[in-house]
């Protein structure tokens, strides 16, 4: 068979695709395999935003009113699990298949086989996952940290949410390869590391770093699937094990993870921020090695979300500092996106609001987390609302708003077409002024003493929980404003020229609107890469 | 030049090696998590659930006319409700340093069948594990308990006087397990 199909194999090209499911099914494009991650992350989204409603309708008003505190628990940690591994994280994936190809001038992901096998695992997971809710004893309620001895008491659905778990890490786990991969040997020529943009070196970061942790979570939940199933006891008093030593395992994969959840949200507003003030990116290098740091340091830091759970004052105090460390690369970041914005020639179309949004916001939420990195202050604070509110901030108007203005900033790429301003500048105020509503309150609530995970509350929380939860509404509803806007784009959006933005660089700009369904099959030229290179 | 093929194989076997690795690791954190525990003390099952080796006259001619006191207090815990009933009978002794003590603890199989149990010590402040000497405790080895049976467990301990100064008070803490499953698929 291959004899013939050598000779065919070079008029398959131009715009040949598939047509139909088999598209899909079999999918090698990086663009297809992007764009399905990213269909699958909104879906996610929204599944994961039912269940945050469900919460903050029972917590609208203390009593309870809705649903039984089992299920209740079952939301929370159900919530925890799409957001994050179903959300979020095939988010960035969705976004580094489409972008990372076009941005260092490569056709395609260096491994386009694997690709498609690393997306159609998660379906499969989150199938596994969502098959919880509806088996006895419900969906797993002890939180998604699944610390025992309580995970081990879950009911039916504790198989399939290890199992769950193993797919998803998995599929991340083979993501990242292909995105090391095709950074390491897939550059044209010409496109040096340090002149690839900030978005495909966050992404390198990120990378290792799920590589080196998703399999630590991979062994810690065997761990757990043995000690119920098998009778070890690595996590068992009972038989010499330790319950706290799955809390150490757990946060070193854990603090890692939440970096992986930001790392490319840096990437990404270190373009766009650029873009819109007219002038390249300040201290390019410095912002490399900040992410290189932060990363360095999520190695070292894991203990600052135990600290409640005994440790000597040595390890305490190597924590605490340790945690507050890290606010020194993620300064440099903060003060070199101000610094790129100085004298710039800015306009704030909607990519650019949420990535100001996310400036602001992300440095809020940045800064409660210095607050909890003290030990004497985490003890008050440990479990309580405040953690729900500091680390909301930074995912919330971080990683999603992020992500959001992503979208924005590339749509016009993707599909051709430019999305309608208006809505998405109504979209993002919507989102901002909802998500503050939603999440600055909750500050107030775990200061007071606001305990997390709970379906009912003391009356003197009443009065900000309801505004809480009226944010939450506003939030949640304005995000089908986002899926209007992008199929009205898809449907009927004006034509978009092949350089939407006057300011952006970067080799994706240097190809049609919409990008060709096979590009840069010739690499880019020397003159395109310095014409484009903001660095 | 070799093949760009070449290179992303050799790439993508060493990244799915490391992540291999990755794995492996989280499988040697265990013995290495009982080393930490073992040098810092915290939670140190080697002292808490063994015989002292310590020769006890030595520990006692040490302090023939020492009168330094401390409190021990002791603790039981039940991380299964219902099914036992278990407490100290004293709830804490002034003790002297180097002598041999004797404390009981109660316990009541409620569940209405027969038991294995374990209890698994713990010590607070952590510091004082390695100075609590014990010449015998029923967390030795398991508890066999018949239907509705109860039992006054022993222990004794020594505190050794080379307990830092600034400690005077120490709790002993006992977690009582049903561990019948465990024991039944050992034998």
């Amino acid at each position: 068979m291959s004899n013939v199909t050598h000779a065919d194999h070079a008029l398959d090209h131009d715009d040949h695709k598939p047509q139909g499911i088999k598209r899909w099914l079999f999918a090698t494009n990086h663009k297809d395999i992007g764009t399905m991650y990213l269909v699958f992350s909104c879906l996610m989204f929204f599944a994961g935003g039912t269940m945050a409603l469900i919460i903050r309708a029972e917590l609208f008003q203390p009593g309870l009113q809705f649903v039984d505190p089992g299920f209740y628990n079952s939301m929370t940690t159900m919530h925890a699990l799409l957001m994050i591994f179903g959300a979020v994280m095939p988010a960035w994936t969705g976004l580094a298949n489409w972008m990372i190809p076009l941005q260092v001038g490569a056709p395609d992901m260096a491994l386009p086989r694997l690709n498609n096998f690393s997306f159609w695992l998660l379906p499969f997971a989150f199938t596994l996952l969502l098959l919880t809710l509806f088996v006895p004893g419900g969906a797993p309620a002890g939180g998604w940290t699944l610390y025992p001895p309580l995970s081990l008491q879950a009911g039916d659905s504790f198989p399939l949410t290890i199992f769950a778990i193993h797919l998803m890490g998995a599929s991340s786990i083979l993501g990242a390869i292909n995105v090391i991969v095709t950074i390491m040997n897939m550059r044209a020529p010409g496109v040096s590391l340090l002149r690839m943009p900030l978005f495909c070196w966050t992404w390198l970061i990120t990378a290792y770093l799920l590589i080196a942790v998703m399999p630590v979570l991979a062994g810690a939940v065997t761990m757990l699937l043995t000690d119920h199933f098998f009778g070890t006891t690595f996590f068992t008093a009972a038989g010499g094990g330790d319950p706290v030593m799955f809390q150490h395992i757990f946060w070193f994969f854990g603090h890692p993870e939440v970096y992986i959840l930001i790392l490319p949200a840096f990437g990404i507003v270190s373009e766009i921020i650029p873009t819109f003030s007219r002038k390249p990116l300040f201290g390019f290098e410095a912002m490399v090695y900040a992410s290189a740091s932060i990363a360095f340091l999520s190695f070292i830091v894991w203990a600052h979300h135990m600290f409640t759970v005994g440790m000597p004052l040595a390890g305490q105090l190597f924590f605490m500092l340790s945690t507050m460390l890290i606010a020194i690369p993620t300064g440099v970041k903060v003060f070199n996106w101000c610094a790129t914005m100085w004298k710039g020639s800015i306009s704030f179309e909607t990519p650019m609001l949420f990535a100001l949004a996310f400036l602001f916001l992300f440095t809020i939420g940045g800064f409660s987390g210095l607050m909890l990195a003290i030990v004497p202050a985490d003890f008050q604070y440990q479990d309580t609302y405040f953690v729900v509110a500091h680390f909301h901030y930074v995912l919330v108007p971080g990683s999603i708003f992020s992500i959001m203005a992503g979208v924005y900033y590339w749509l016009p790429k993707w599909t051709g077409r430019m999305y309608n301003e208006t809505v998405g500048k109504i979209h993002f105020w919507l989102s901002a002024i909802g998500v503050n509503i939603l999440f600055f309150p909750q500050h107030f609530l775990g200061l007071a003493g606001m305990p997390r995970r709970i379906p009912d509350y003391a009356t003197q929380f009443a009065d900000w929980n309801m505004v809480s939860s009226i944010g939450a509404f506003i939030f949640g509803f304005s995000q089908l404003l986002f899926v209007y806007v992008i199929v009205n784009t898809v449907r009927s959006g004006k034509k978009a020229t092949q350089r939407p933005w006057d300011g952006g660089r970067g080799l994706e700009w240097e190809l049609p609107s919409p990008a060709p369904y096979h590009s840069w099959s010739t690499p880019p030229s020397e003159e395109i890469i310095n014409r484009s290179s903001a660095n | 030049m070799e093949s760009l093929q070449h290179k992303n194989r050799q790439l993508t076997l060493r990244l799915l090696g490391f992540a291999c690795g990755a794995f492996l690791f989280v499988f040697a954190l265990v013995p290495l998590y009982d080393v930490l525990c073992d040098i810092i003390g915290v939670g140190n099952q080697k002292n808490l659930l063994q015989r002292s080796s310590a020769p006890l006259t030595a520990l006692q001619s040490a302090v023939a006319n020492d009168s330094r006191r401390v409190t021990v207090e002791f603790i039981a815990v039940l991380p299964d409700i219902g099914i036992w009933e278990f407490h100290p009978l004293v709830k804490s002794l002034q003790v002297q340093t180097g002598r041999l003590y004797e404390a009981n603890f109660i316990a009541h199989n409620l569940s209405g069948r027969p038991q294995i149990a374990q209890a698994i010590p713990n010590i607070a402040p952590s510091k004082a594990t390695a100075y609590f000497r014990k010449t015998e405790c029923f967390c030795f080895t398991p508890q066999r308990f018949a239907i509705n049976e109860k039992k006054t467990m022993p222990i004794r301990f020594v505190i050794d006087p080379a307990l830092p100064s600034y400690l005077d008070r120490v709790t002993l803490s006992y977690s009582f397990y049903d561990n019948s499953m465990r024991t039944a698929a050992l034998n």
